[in-house]
């Protein structure tokens, strides 16, 4: 199944009953799986106007208490941002999609990871943050899934999947959970009928008297901290011993491995951090897989985001170099190779 | 031991299809697969190419710079990834659309005319399946019972008929060496 299709699946199977989206290369089957099979399972799919006007609407679902989402890719996700910042200020649980392409402006329509700063820094106005997972295999995309919703429950928060066109659009074996009953009830904030038998709900982000809204992020912010504290993690590959270790996530980790796993067989010491991850960026996990690390490599389709997280994650206290193709351009396990030997000098 | 695929040609050929019943094919023999199509405007008339990685270990990167085995049916397809196929490599063009010579000597180089074949056994689109045909027993990837059942998962039911179609191709390929 192809990397779309098997978010779409998931997302039905853990309870997603309204999808709003607009399409985008390299995302679109995803959409067009949803148009499918959410009317079949009892959920509505609406193909937007615009992709403000799907991230409005995921934001009034959201309000009632069902479980929404949308997706797009890098230029329709810069569209929603808008919608994400107003859900972050309402406290509403959703998740986005991201299947990144290069940028920036309309950029290209080829795989990118050039929207990680957007994602874990900036993804709208305000004093907010949003989790960010980052997978890197198909069957990781439906695992994220389940998490992702789970998560922006549990926390009230959207939740992104920082995905790319080549994870998109790339066709795996996976297996899927059965449909989960179980869902979270949210009767005690969703606006989801009070039959004049309570108080009404509000949902909103307009707090006009200031300290009412300082309290508000204050609150919000505990909530990150418990997030920070609770819910970063990263695949460690190999970084036992590891003199170098090469940071990645999505795509452009699995490139690296390939690398890592020919230059660990020819008796480099080089191992993977993969932050599964983004924000809360695992610090802490990085901090241990770089105990023995003389160096650190950072690799991404970007011209290097994640690279500023990792050095301060180490502090700035191992030497960090760069490498990495952008544009839409996949870097190859060869590339990456050629790095680790520059770095490393070869097997001792 | 992986292997790694590059099919490459016009859009419209079956190269995407050839390349998804080589991943299934890497399912049903219970191996690792992936199948990673390129896309974008490339794909309205102009070339079409995807790359399958089969593999007794998870795969790392799923896209194929380096091909074990190529499999070409156009020119330009031929031209753009001739040199990037490893030495002792296995290399199939359909030899009806491709022109070219290929120069090299460090591989294994079969030049069929597929769509020829094809035709004159009244099979007019079945080109990319007699090619895989021949591509796996001369690699020896996978056995026709595996292709079988790969069909049987990746052809819709309505469409079952096609399944013999295509397979009646894969064996005039595979019986032509």
């Amino acid at each position: 199944m192809k990397g779309n299709e098997a978010l779409a699946e998931a997302a039905i199977r853990c309870g997603c009953k309204c999808f709003f989206g607009y399409p985008i290369t390299p995302q679109t089957e995803l959409s067009a799986y949803m148009a499918k099979r959410m009317e079949k399972s009892g959920g509505v799919f609406l193909q937007a106007e615009s992709e403000i006007a799907a991230i409005n609407m995921v934001l009034g679902a959201a309000s009632t208490g069902v479980r929404a989402m949308t997706s797009s890719s890098s230029p329709g996700v810069s569209l929603k941002a808008e919608g994400i910042s107003y859900m972050a200020g309402s406290d509403l649980p959703a998740v986005i999609i991201n299947v990144q392409r290069g940028g920036p402006g309309l950029g290209s329509i080829q795989p990118a990871q050039s929207d990680y700063f957007q994602a874990t820094k900036a993804m709208g106005h305000g004093d907010f943050h949003i989790m960010v997972y980052a997978p890197c295999s198909v069957q990781e995309m439906v695992d994220t899934v389940t998490l992702a919703f789970d998560k922006a429950d549990q926390y009230r928060t959207p939740v992104m999947i920082l995905a790319d066109g080549l994870l998109g659009q790339m066709m795996e074996p996976v297996t899927f959970p059965e449909p989960k009953t179980d869902l979270p009830d949210k009767s005690d904030w969703a606006a989801c009928g009070h039959e004049n038998k309570r108080e009404h709900h509000i949902i909103n982000s307009l707090f006009l008297d200031a300290p009412l809204l300082e309290a508000k992020v204050l609150e919000r912010f505990e909530r990150y901290k418990a997030i920070e504290e609770n819910e970063t993690d990263a695949e460690v590959y190999m970084c036992d011993g590891a003199e170098l270790v090469i940071t990645a996530y999505g795509a452009s980790a699995r490139v690296a491995k390939s690398a890592v796993t020919k230059a660990r067989n020819e008796g480099i010491k080089v191992g993977l951090f993969r932050p599964k991850t983004l924000w809360p960026f695992p610090v802490n996990e990085l901090k241990e897989a770089t105990k023995d690390a003389k160096n650190i490599l950072d690799v991404e389709m970007s011209m290097g985001q994640m690279i500023y997280d990792v050095k301060l994650a180490t502090e700035c206290k191992i030497p960090t170099t760069f490498f990495g193709r952008t544009g839409g351009v996949i870097p190859t396990p060869a590339e990456v190779y050629d790095e680790i030997k520059k770095i490393t000098g070869g097997a001792k | 031991m992986t292997t790694e695929i590059i099919l490459a040609g016009f859009g419209g050929q079956g190269i995407l299809f050839t390349g998804k019943i080589l991943a299934y094919c890497g399912l049903m023999a219970g191996k690792e697969l992936s199948w990673l199509p390129s896309y974008g405007p490339e794909m309205r008339g102009g070339t079409a190419n995807c790359s399958v990685c089969i593999s007794d270990d998870p795969i790392g990167s799923p896209l194929v710079a380096n091909p074990d085995i190529l499999i070409a049916m156009n020119g330009p397809s031929f031209n753009k990834f001739i040199d990037a196929v490893k030495p002792g490599g296995l290399v199939l063009a359909d030899s009806s659309i491709v022109d070219e010579d290929c120069k090299r000597d460090d591989i294994t180089y079969i030049a069929m005319p597929a769509t020829n074949i094809a035709s004159e056994n009244d099979m007019n689109g079945s080109a990319n399946m007699i090619l895989m045909g021949r591509m796996l027993v001369e690699s020896d990837l996978f056995d026709m019972d595996t292709v079988r059942k790969a069909m049987e998962k990746c052809i819709p039911p309505k469409r079952a008929n096609l399944i013999d179609v295509n397979m009646k191709a894969v064996e005039i390929g595979a019986s032509s060496k």
